[in-house]
């Protein structure tokens, strides 16, 4: 039975939060200029609207959680098995959901600004729901006038998919839905996107504050408000981007944390950006110039978050990223609003141009302001020039709009077009950051400013000699970089030190200072120095056609079998499952059962059920052993989803303070696969002697009558013997169990047993008492085998630890801005 | 007011430099018809070329030759003027490659042959594409 009374609820909701926001939009117009029952009205309003947007959530997610694969949604992204948090997950995996995602954090914004806000509460809620318009237009899923707007979340199955079944019969509701993305599956993946998208949705507060201000005529007072959101928005944002980093570092298969793949750049672009903007307000505040600067920042960061949605999701990159969504024909529809809120921003900074204060003074560079804004020009460059390579496919369909043929393709060479150049100028960032907080807090001439940097600057000299030293670092590149952020960390320790002892509010900048340098220095030794320890250099070249200088990065290794790879031996041991009572386990030890969970276990004749964390997941058991007598081991996963189609293979990674050893599975052999068996090979072998299966020494131990056959009671006329044979492995001991069967007497039988880490199989041909023997037939094929990659990133670590400072900085300055603004407000001088 | 000048004349000619470095990293998109030209022309940067695997009769994809140590393998390519191409990569066969409906190349051409840096598969599952199998900091 289809649920229609849901799907309804859900689009009234939808329905109801459109109308809202437009009357909540009308309402903060009417009320922006101190007009409280206009405004008081729009909160209601507005809170009504929040309310809509929840039941939306809601609606979807009892969907979801009550597999009403009737709908189109809840079929194409979730199934039967899904455990809750995945439900959750599910949300994102769609277009629509996380459009939904972004209206829900932007409701949750929208009440925490009415609650904080008096003067600035009608215009800055006025552009929070003009955005809202916008964003729940996208999933209106209203057809008017031939042109589609939006796509809701509440279609049933059979108005999207033109099925032949729905024709027979329309009530037809799939048994089970498609499931979730595998790569979606995975803890980091549930708090990701969230993250994110409230980075997303906090970039809107700045831009609203400074386009409300210049709605109402105040040019320069919406500075002290939107600075600690633009912070906020930064942390969270950069948390996000972080945590994106992390996922793909632990998940993806392409060996690293950032991969420049469009998707990633989209948002790194706004966040270099917003840094700039709040650098820039921050010397507004100070100095009171620069204010047409922090303008034009604040809404370009806003206006890049749109620019980053477009591009992810309009299907423009097509192939050229892996984060692709389908497109949903809204393309155009993102596009208006890209060009909607660029265009009312021009003209709204244009209109008050002249209006907006600015100072003639010149800037000296002794001042803050000179090194904040050398600062803020190298983040724009950071930014423009990712931004350049990045829409390369904007330029083709450009130029195809026009009538010509650009062609354009993304570079090819990651390196050069953006690790390369975004370092060089990180230089410059380091550099800057360094020198920029002795201006800081003083005023500086030649003279101090030479008392000032000369101790830190020797330090920085001495510790980057040293490094340079042990590391053998030759690379001019990193040299220099090295030099910059070792000066970075010193110039803004030192500033720290001096600082805490007074006042730690003050301490944030120079905190996430020695954050982003840390962050940088990990960056250069895990990137610019990660060394791929399965190089091959031996491989034989075995076409002739294939040029020699080709690396191979790769390493074949067969079961069982030890190979040394630089300091490192290893041996494969096995395919492994992950189950809840033993941990790993033996794939050849478990049978499956009818429930995909649920394994039964054999292991020295005790068998024991257990159940699977998951059924799609294997595991590959790679120890390790290095030269001072250490182990380690590793397990490189795959998971196979047969619904989706989708193989997807995840490192695993061995973590010291040093260096990260990470590993992972190119390919292994298909499971699916037949596999090539040798001729049979036949043994005479008496009872008691040893003889050689698969070069593997064996013993035939005994002969013994047995009742059952794979677990199955014989009949009362069949006989049945059992040969036991114990086989010496690498590392053990197996024991292998053919049985020959005489059916009624009559009919011959026999059970192979297989021995899948040998690489055979054996059966009894022939039994001969007289001799006290059996004839054995013995089949060998390959070996089971792994290609992995191995990488050592050494001190990645870094890279997390000045993560957790910039946190902590940034966490430290918003709590600074953010009391300023409420005594402020409480005072009555918002304006 | 000096200043700014100087500092608008100096942002400007970054600007410019980063274009035009921007564009001339750029790749394209090319056949191999084209792509043979250019790397005879002496041009050795690697381009991008769109293409399809050959298929028998029976839909099985023909023509996949994997090296006996299965680290690299080479493959025949059907570009969109139906030219067919031995292609090489030194890596092993990526997981979903005889599942592809499309695939990118990456590369340039080392006299008769073309060596690919980097495969881009197009799956008909959803959420098709495959990460970049060896790029990556």
């Amino acid at each position: 039975m289809i649920h229609y009374f849901e799907g309804q609820l859900g689009h009234v909701f939808i329905i109801l939060t459109f109308v809202t926001s437009l009357l909540a939009s009308w309402a903060f117009f009417k009320g922006r200029n101190q007009d409280e029952s206009w405004s008081s009205f729009g909160s209601k309003v507005f809170y009504v609207h929040a309310f809509a947007v929840i039941g939306i959530v809601g609606t979807l997610f009892y969907l979801i959680n009550n597999h009403y694969f009737e709908y189109h949604y809840v079929y194409s992204h979730t199934s039967s098995l899904l455990p809750v948090h995945y439900q959750i997950s599910s949300f994102w995996e769609g277009q629509e959901g996380s459009f939904l995602l972004w209206m829900f954090w932007n409701a949750i914004l929208g009440i925490v600004l009415i609650n904080t806000n008096k003067f600035w509460k009608a215009p800055v809620m006025l552009i929070m729901s003009l955005t809202q318009v916008f964003l729940a237009s996208m999933i209106l899923g209203v057809v008017m006038f031939n042109v589609k707007i939006g796509s809701s979340p509440f279609l049933l199955l059979r108005e999207v998919l033109d099925a032949p079944i729905f024709k027979t019969d329309p009530n037809f509701i799939p048994e089970d839905g498609n499931g979730l993305n595998p790569l979606l599956q995975n803890y980091w993946m549930v708090i990701h996107p969230p993250t994110l998208f409230l980075g997303f949705a906090t970039t809107v507060i700045p831009f609203a504050y400074c386009i409300g201000g210049l709605i109402i005529g105040k040019t320069k007072e919406w500075i002290r408000p939107a600075l600690p959101w633009a912070q906020f928005s930064a942390l969270v944002l950069g948390v996000g981007i972080l945590m994106g980093a992390y996922w793909a570092y632990e998940t993806l298969n392409f060996g690293g944390y950032w991969n420049w793949d469009p998707v990633e750049n989209a948002i790194y672009v706004p966040w270099l950006v917003l840094i700039a903007a709040i650098h820039v307000m921050i010397a507004y505040k100070k100095s009171g110039s620069a204010l047409k600067l922090s303008m034009i920042l604040a809404v370009a960061s806003f206006i890049l978050v749109l620019y980053a949605t477009f591009l992810t999701r309009s299907g423009i990159l097509g192939n050229s990223s892996v984060h692709s969504f389908t497109d949903l024909g809204l393309s155009g529809q993102l596009l208006l609003y890209l060009l909607a809120f660029l265009l009312l921003s021009i003209y709204l900074i244009a209109k008050r141009w002249k209006d907006i204060p600015s100072t003639k003074q010149e800037v000296s560079t002794y001042s803050r302001e000179f090194w904040i804004f050398m600062g803020a020009a190298v983040l724009c460059f950071m930014a423009f020039q990712v931004l350049a390579g990045t829409s390369i496919p904007v330029y083709n369909a450009i130029a195809e709009s026009l009538g010509f043929n650009l062609n354009m393709a993304p570079s090819t060479d990651t390196y050069k077009a953006y690790s390369l150049p975004q370092l060089i100028l990180s230089i410059f960032l380091a550099i800057f950051s360094g020198t920029g907080q002795f201006f800081w807090w003083k005023k500086m001439d030649k003279k101090k400013l030479k008392e000032a940097l000369t101790f830190p600057f020797l330090i920085s000299l001495g510790i980057s000699a040293l490094i340079i030293v042990l590391g053998k670092i030759s690379e001019p590149a990193y040299l220099v970089l090295l030099i910059a952020t070792v000066y970075s960390i010193v110039a803004n320790s030192t500033i720290l030190i001096s600082i805490a002892k007074s006042n730690f509010q003050l301490a944030g900048g120079s905190i996430a200072h020695i954050g982003i340098a840390m962050m940088l220095m990990g960056i250069l030794f895990s990137s610019g120095y990660s060394k791929i320890l399965s190089t091959n250099y031996t491989s034989m070249v075995w076409s002739s056609e294939f040029p020699d200088e080709v690396n191979q990065d790769n390493l074949l290794l067969f079961i069982n079998e030890p190979r040394q790879m630089h300091e490192y031996s290893m041996i494969y041991k096995g395919i492994r499952k992950l189950t809840k009572e033993e941990g790993m386990v033996d794939q050849n030890l478990l049978t499956t059962t009818f429930n995909p969970l649920e394994v039964v276990r054999e292991q020295n004749g005790v068998s024991d059920t257990l159940m699977l964390i998951s059924a799609e997941n294997s595991y590959f058991e790679i120890e390790y052993h290095t030269e001072q007598g250490k182990q380690f081991t590793l397990f490189p996963r795959v998971q196979i989803n047969e619904t989706m189609n989708m193989t997807v293979q995840s490192p695993d990674i061995h973590r010291t303070l040093g260096a990260d050893m990470y590993t992972h599975v190119r390919t292994f052999p298909k499971p699916t696969e037949e596999e090539d068996w040798s001729e049979p090979q036949e043994t005479k072998v008496t009872i008691g002697s040893t003889f050689f299966i698969n070069d593997y020494v064996a013993t035939l131990e005994k002969l013994e009558p047995t009742n059952f056959v794979n677990g199955v009671r014989i009949g009362e006329n069949d006989v049945a013997v059992k040969a036991v044979i114990k086989v010496q492995g690498e590392y053990k001991d197996y024991l292998t169990e053919p049985i020959f069967i005489i059916k009624d007497r009559e009919f011959v039988g026999r059970v192979d047993d297989h021995v899948n880490d040998l690489a055979f199989m054996i059966s009894i041909q022939n039994i001969l008492p007289q001799e006290d023997a059996v004839m054995l037939t013995t089949r060998t094929t390959q070996k089971d085998w792994i290609i992995l990659e191995a990488v050592k990133k050494p001190w990645i670590n870094l890279l997390w630890i000045g993560t957790f400072l910039l946190v902590v900085g940034f966490v430290v300055a918003i709590s600074r801005r953010y009391s300023e603004f409420i005594k402020m407000r409480d005072k009555g001088v918002e304006a | 007011m000096k200043t700014k000048y100087i500092a608008s004349i100096v942002v400007i000619a970054i600007a410019i430099v980063i274009i035009m470095t921007m564009a001339g990293d750029a790749s394209s998109y090319v056949t191999f018809g084209e792509a043979k030209e250019l790397s005879t022309g002496g041009f050795k940067k690697s381009i991008h070329v769109v293409g399809e695997l050959p298929r028998s009769s029976g839909g099985e994809i023909v023509g996949i030759e994997e090296s006996p140590d299965k680290l690299s393998f080479k493959f025949q390519m059907i570009d969109e003027n139906g030219f067919t191409q031995q292609v090489f990569h030194a890596n092993p066969i990526p997981t979903d490659f005889a599942k592809s409906e499309q695939v990118v190349i990456i590369g340039a051409y080392n006299g008769e042959n073309f060596i690919a840096e980097k495969i881009l598969l197009k799956c008909p599952s959803k959420y098709q594409e495959e990460p970049d199998l060896s790029a990556g900091i």
